[in-house]
């Protein structure tokens, strides 16, 4: 097959092995498997989750969902729900799967609130584990989780208590995203405040968040910078479409005016998805050969294997 | 003009001066009395003016608190509802500061004055309050606070030699923060008004209502509203204390549409159509603060400072203060120690 192809497209070019086309053919055969993702979203309740994740992948992925009220929140405790969707674009398949984590931080004393989301984390670094030992490696299936995005609220000074004690937990198993949503309760000034505050209390705590990798030769250097710039997003979210200058856009009706969010004036929105979108492949990467190996040679270690 | 006996109203507003030990009223009554037929202008009614007279020269004492996570915008709302730096904020306090690891209790008095009215205004914060880990009984502190004021009052009612003018440092009125989640209360917020409501007038508002639409906001709001009824809480105007049909109608109308008032707060002024307007500058407008299409904090500051000022403190008295009184006395079987001397000898005249 290689042959063929090196002699129909470069048979006049004397030296030339052809090998160069691997990654065309990397690439080909990967979209015809097609790419599977999870992501993991982690914040308390009403910071704009739900309603962001909608936004990013223009899907309803929460058709019928239920809040509760505050009684029954009390007695709730953290559950994981994923929810997966198959998305096509170009001929490229994706098989996104969003990890859901309602009831964190929701309680009065959430002292135990992130053990669920660790042992979640865990149970799939597990199953991968013993797949990957197993006989049968044809057909692993990766559902590791290999982003989450972690909520700050944009009504405080910063980051809280509870913020800092789960980056701190969750830092060296999956590669944490800092996200402000909600963020046109902010003025502009406001946001610069909050996301400075945010750095410098991820620094103090020495918080490893997930780095941006540098540019390659054909990116864009300017553009990683500012993505990198931006960091913790701050963004907004909207499942409601509004006319604007004879166009439908995403974006939320105030008395005041409109917000958009694919306006990179207003937010960080398009930054995020932007940044998702062509980091998927290193995030996956990030957590195979960083967070999984920890937790590989932590386990082997453990079971003397 | 025709007599009729004086107001029960008026009777509250001068018994600060020397309360009388009262039987807890089960709903405070206008008291009947006669017509009688006058047959000339005598000036019973300008017992109003003495009185107007009288409250302008002593002036009053009004002590509000305020409760909720940090960063709901408290310290905003308490100066921009009196219009002066009177919060935490602008005394001394850096916002950068960390969050405290208990709840804190932080009193700051302030004496504004307008129209030649005197108001000893003592805004009480809570910085602390939700922001741990774990928030089990983070409202003891403030229920404690709260009971401690009416013991120092107590304290002060039964002494031999009581001051003429007992300083009132009980407090009038709890304003408190719920996060526009725009989904429902938490937890931590029906825990927190189904212990106070019990002892303190508790206003809920909504802070930071810049973040919902208006669709979103009349939701939050029934939601709200319906949680609360569920559980019991009763909210400041509570309906066991309306005094009339007047009150009643007029209490009804603010306790099903307009409360939770959801606010939005601001030092910072902006010009809007040639005027000077309290508000918040955001790239796609401005949200001016007292425009009641952008948010309701001009009904909050009617409601609590033009209409139901006095009110709050008479329910604070006769009621809230009354039921602590008569617990202390049933409990202790007996009233606190008689001293001739209070500790704290001085005054609260302004």
């Amino acid at each position: 097959y290689t042959k063929l192809l090196f002699s129909c497209q470069f048979s006049d070019s004397a030296g030339y092995v052809g090998f160069a086309n691997l990654p065309n053919q990397v690439h080909r055969k990967s979209v015809k498997k097609g790419f599977e993702f999870t992501l993991m979203v982690v914040g308390e309740s009403g910071l704009g989750k739900s309603t962001l994740i909608n936004s990013l992948f223009l899907t309803d992925l929460y058709p019928e969902r239920y809040i509760p009220g505050a009684a029954e929140k009390i007695e709730r405790t953290v559950q994981i729900e994923a929810s997966t969707v198959e998305i096509e674009e170009r001929g490229v398949k994706l098989r996104l799967t969003v990890v859901d984590t309602p009831g964190y931080g929701d309680a009065i004393n959430s002292q135990d609130c992130f053990k669920t989301i660790i042992q979640y984390i865990d149970n799939q670094f597990e199953r991968y584990l013993h797949d990957e030992s197993g006989l049968n490696r044809r057909h692993i299936i990766d559902n590791r989780v290999h982003c989450c995005f972690y909520f700050i609220s944009p009504f405080g000074h910063g980051l809280k208590p509870l913020d800092v004690e789960f980056m701190k937990a969750l830092h060296g198993k999956v590669n944490i995203v800092p996200v402000i949503a909600k963020a046109d309760t902010l003025t502009l000034k406001e946001r610069e405040r909050l996301k400075r505050r945010v750095l410098d209390e991820i620094s103090e705590h020495g918080i490893r968040i997930y780095q941006l990798p540098d540019a390659d030769s054909d990116e864009d250097e300017e553009f990683k910078e500012q993505t990198r710039a931006s960091i913790p997003f701050a963004v907004i979210g909207s499942n409601q479409l509004i006319e604007v200058k004879g166009k439908k856009i995403r974006g939320r009706l105030y008395p005041w005016g409109v917000v958009e969010v694919e306006n990179p004036e207003h937010n960080d929105f398009l930054k995020l998805r932007t940044m998702l979108v062509t980091h998927m492949q290193d995030l996956q990467e990030v957590t195979q050969d960083l967070h999984y190996e920890n937790f590989r040679s932590e386990r082997l270690k453990r079971t003397g294997k | 003009p025709h007599a009729g006996p004086v107001d029960s109203k008026n009777e509250a507003a001068m018994s600060e001066l020397v309360p009388e030990p009262r039987q807890k009223p089960v709903v405070p009554m206008k008291p009947m009395g006669i017509n009688a037929n006058l047959l000339g202008y005598i000036g019973i009614d300008t017992i109003i003016e003495q009185m107007r007279k009288k409250t302008m020269k002593t002036g009053f004492d009004f002590n509000i608190m305020v409760v909720g996570q940090s960063g709901l915008g408290k310290s905003t709302l308490v100066n921009t509802l009196f219009k002066s730096q009177v919060s935490r904020k602008s005394s001394g306090w850096n916002r950068e500061e960390k969050i405290p690891k208990t709840v804190e209790i932080k009193a700051i008095g302030h004496v504004i004055e307008e129209g030649g009215v005197k108001m000893k205004l003592t805004v009480i914060d809570t910085p602390g309050f939700g922001d741990q880990i774990n928030n089990e009984n983070c409202w003891e502190p403030i229920e404690k606070y709260i009971n401690e004021q009416y013991e120092k009052f107590l304290k002060e009612e039964v002494n031999i030699a009581r001051k003429k003018r007992i300083p009132d440092t009980r407090v009038h009125c709890c304003l408190y923060f719920i996060s526009p989640t725009g989904h429902s209360l938490r937890p931590l917020d029906l825990e927190f008004m189904k212990h106070l409501s019990k002892v303190v007038n508790i206003i809920p508002v909504i802070a930071k209502a810049d973040t919902m639409t208006l669709e979103e906001k009349t939701e939050f709001k029934q939601r709200v509203r319906k949680e609360l009824e569920v559980n019991g809480i009763e909210f400041y105007p509570q309906k066991e204390f309306d005094e009339d049909l007047e009150d009643k109608t007029e209490n009804d109308k603010i306790r099903q549409e307009s409360m939770p008032f959801a606010v939005v707060g601001s030092d910072k002024e902006y010009q809007v159509n040639g005027k000077r307007v309290l508000g918040r500058k955001t790239p796609w407008g401005i949200i001016e603060v007292e425009n009641l299409t952008h948010c309701e904090f001009a009904l909050l500051r009617d409601f609590v400072i033009r209409t139901h000022l006095q009110d709050l403190k008479e329910v604070t008295h006769n009621i809230h203060y009354e039921t602590y009184r008569a617990k202390r006395l049933n409990d202790n079987g007996g009233l606190p120690p008689m001293t001739v001397e209070t500790e704290e000898n001085h005054e609260s005249n302004l």
